[in-house]
């Protein structure tokens, strides 16, 4: 224990107070180009000299994501946004070595009245509170001693040296800690129930199968962060009486894999994992296992058969996997955000993270902002927030002036909730009260160009392709409600559709084997309750609303907006649109068109709409 | 295509790797899938007699997780993500252009072992939906109209 403290000291006292170009280098902005603007301020340096005066730090995902690429220069916290590799030039000039601002690359309000020089001053991170997250943007995820130096492993410390398990347990328990994954289960009380369950030996398992489509922040954890969630397995596994553990990760997340790979090397290492860990006598091993593409993998008792190299079905839970999970042994499954929250509930106590709070959900949640949204990307925030400063505080509103129509949370599993919901506070029991959940934090914004019955039928197909097939009520009950709204949503449905709709979504609620069936409704029932209106249009006018289910839908040029510039004629795939002559308006052709939208996405006078 | 040859050596050392444990099948497949591009036929064959699992139970593992194709693949993969954030900025229409422009349909490869066209269920890159993968490089903000210029990158 005292070594890890020395280890700390020494490497604080190795790191001079030097310039840090923080470079993101998150999958969002890989996209942009990430590595290769780092590799350009490696070669700046060492080209100008300044290696003892100036670092480059390659961090995981800083969360505003619809900034990308992001780069902040410490210690001023300068935060350039949109930063492209033929910037790097200017930014190493102008910024690192003569300290002036360059105003273009700075983030500029959405009224264009002012520009926001400090990272902490953005509105998008102003009103957050990066518990959790926070750390992504200090910290190297390859670097064990990015993590150390900012109070990393301490809690590892602090457990082994002087509580019981038993303590750990009661510590996380009076914290009030419930699993982000989806399910909210107070988290203690798996722990606690694995301790006490017969069977040797005992398993912890971190869920990083994020299945959910939307949902982003496991990655973004288990990429940027790493180590974090290994200091809570390994408390996890000290509480709960296991010496084994396993981080199952998705097969489209290969950052990740690297990522905690590292994170697992150098941490036994510096004998954090392994043998007689600082000395206590307690022993942990971790491994990692790569998911194989299948969502109902990220439900327990699937993930388990996975990891033994079955076929990822679940099975029925008389028996709670806390007393017979993986290889039929007593098992601690959690999500890679609650690991995460555990280090942090044993360095600042349990009466500090219940503080954060309403009065069943406590400390705070990441979620993934995106669809609709200006700000996309992800946020932490303390629970009980409500819908509306997520949406418009911090995520900035709606774009191009449209207005919001729903709010999807909970993913397949989850509702939609409309404008008057807004002022919801978001926790466990209030998203469950609307009909919708927390899920692991997806948040989708659609506005009014979503059409909510196309919403809960792409749930309904994705839930029908990702059904395991064991249990009749989710392998059939799903498909044929994905046929009635297919039917609806090609202008075949009739108003008997919705009871039968409703009546089938109880069946399958109540039959179904797994939380994937139980749930599956959700989204078809919350646009029957709160956007019945769209449905009875497909059905009784047969018209799509928002423009949408191309049964319903037509495209048709607007006059007196055609110049007859000829650029959709140029676009269209098919061939579906005549030039007559100049001045004259083009002629869509609806027998030949296809509705791939080519030519609305070209105009640029606004001369093509959806009718 | 024509199924490819596999090597036992290769095959072997893929199976040492995990020290011949059948709890490890599915990285094996996995591994081998990284091999080849796909599970060839005598690969799955193999992995069966090896680990003394039988071919059956291979082959349900090998088809039900999405990861795994038992159909060679093309030179080039795209994988249209279809994730809820990508859906409502319009993935259906660009998965549409993508079957257009390589006359194929999703989930099948083109004719000139070119490109195989797939589509994912999230990529987790939701901030820059619609999103594209094509051999794991990401094109973000995707429309209808990038579709062509981003297949004409790949040869």
């Amino acid at each position: 224990m005292e070594e890890l403290q020395k280890k700390r000291s020494r490497i604080m006292d190795s790191r001079p107070d030097v310039s840090t170009i923080a470079v993101c280098c998150g999958t969002g902005c890989q996209a942009f180009g990430g590595e290769k603007v780092a590799q350009a301020f490696r070669e700046k340096i060492a080209e100008s000299g300044l290696q003892n005066s100036v670092a480059i730090k390659t961090t995981g995902c800083h969360g505003f994501c619809e900034r990308g690429l992001l780069v902040v220069i410490r210690p001023q916290n300068i935060f350039y946004q949109r930063v492209r590799l033929e910037d790097v030039d200017e930014i190493f000039n102008e910024t690192v070595i003569n300290g002036k601002i360059i105003e273009r690359l700075l983030y500029i309000t959405p009224d264009g009245s002012s520009k926001i020089t400090s990272e902490e001053e953005v509105p998008f991170y102003k009103k957050q509170m990066r518990l959790i997250f926070g750390a992504n943007g200090n910290i190297d995820p390859a670097e064990i001693d990015d993590y150390i130096a900012i109070g990393g492993y301490s809690a590892i410390a602090k457990v082994l040296s002087s509580m019981k398990p038993e303590q750990v347990i009661e510590e996380v328990s009076a914290a009030g800690l419930r699993g982000r994954g989806g399910g909210g289960f107070p988290a203690a009380t798996k722990w606690k129930s694995t301790r006490e369950a017969e069977g040797e030996p005992k398993y912890v398992i971190c869920n990083c199968d994020e299945g959910d489509p939307g949902a982003f922040m496991d990655r973004s954890l288990m990429e940027g962060n790493p180590h974090s969630i290994l200091e809570g397995m390994i408390i996890g596994a000290y509480a709960s009486g296991s010496n084994t553990g396993f981080i199952y990760i998705r097969n489209e997340y290969p950052l990740a894999v690297k990522n905690a790979e590292i994170a697992i090397r150098q941490a036994e290492e510096y004998g954090l994992l392994g043998e007689n860990i600082l000395g206590s006598g307690f022993n942990f091993s971790v491994h990692i296992n790569r998911g194989g593409g299948a969502f109902v993998c990220g439900e327990s008792t699937a993930l388990m058969a996975s990891i033994e190299g079955k076929v990822g079905e679940p099975r029925a839970k008389y028996v709670h996997t806390s007393e017979r999970g993986l290889y039929d042994r007593p098992t601690v499954l959690n999500n890679v955000e609650t690991w995460a929250n555990v280090p942090l509930i044993i360095n600042r106590g349990s009466a500090w993270f219940a503080s954060i709070c309403t009065e069943n959900s406590k400390g705070t949640k990441i979620f993934s902002l995106v669809g609709k949204i200006n700000n996309t990307g992800l946020v932490e925030v303390p629970m009980g927030i409500t819908l509306r400063e997520i949406i418009y505080e911090i995520g900035g509103g709606i774009p191009d002036g449209k207005r919001f129509k729903a709010v999807l949370t909970g993913g397949p599993s989850g509702g939609c909730i409309p404008e008057n919901l807004l002022d919801l506070p978001v926790d466990f029991d209030e998203l469950t009260r609307v009909g919708s959940m927390m899920g692991s934090g997806a948040m989708i914004v659609m506005d009014e160009d979503n059409c909510m019955v196309d919403i809960a039928r792409y749930f309904l197909k994705f839930l029908e392709e990702e059904s395991c097939g064991k249990c009749v009520p989710c392998r059939e009950g799903l498909k044929r409600m994905r046929q009635i709204l297919d039917d609806i949503c090609e202008g075949k449905g009739e108003e008997s559709h919705l009871e039968l709709l409703e009546e089938m979504s109880a069946a399958i609620g109540d039959g179904a084997l797994c939380g994937l069936g139980q749930t599956a409704p959700n989204p078809v029932l919350t646009t029957l309750k709160y956007f019945r209106d769209e449905y009875i249009s497909h059905i009784v006018d047969k018209k799509c609303p928002a423009g949408v289910c191309k049964a319903l839908i037509s495209y048709h040029i607007v006059n007196e907006n055609c110049t007859s510039c000829r650029l959709c004629v140029k676009k269209c795939p098919v061939g579906a649109i005549e030039f007559v002559d100049k001045k004259i308006p083009v002629v869509i052709h609806q027998d030949l068109c296809t509705k791939c939208g080519a030519c609305k996405e070209t105009c640029k006078f606004n001369a093509v709409e959806i009718r | 295509m024509p199924e490819i040859s596999v090597k036992n050596e290769t095959l072997n050392c893929i199976l040492d790797r995990y020290k011949r444990d059948r709890g490890q099948l599915i990285s094996i497949l996995q591994d081998i899938q990284a091999e080849y591009n796909y599970l060839p036929r005598e690969a799955v064959k193999f992995v069966s007699s090896e680990l003394g699992i039988p071919l059956s139970q291979v082959y349900s593992v090998a088809t039900f997780f999405k990861a795994f194709s038992l159909q060679p693949r093309g030179r080039h993969t795209i994988h249209v993500c279809m994730g809820t954030a990508c859906h409502v900025r319009g993935a259906a229409q660009i998965l549409q252009q993508m079957e257009n422009e390589t006359k194929t349909c999703c989930g099948e490869t083109t004719k000139d072992g070119k490109f195989t066209l797939e589509s994912v269920n999230c990529v987790g890159a939701c901030a820059l939906g619609p999103v594209v993968v094509v051999d794991g490089e990401y094109a973000g903000q995707m429309t209808v109209n990038k579709v062509k210029p981003l297949l004409e990158k790949y040869d």
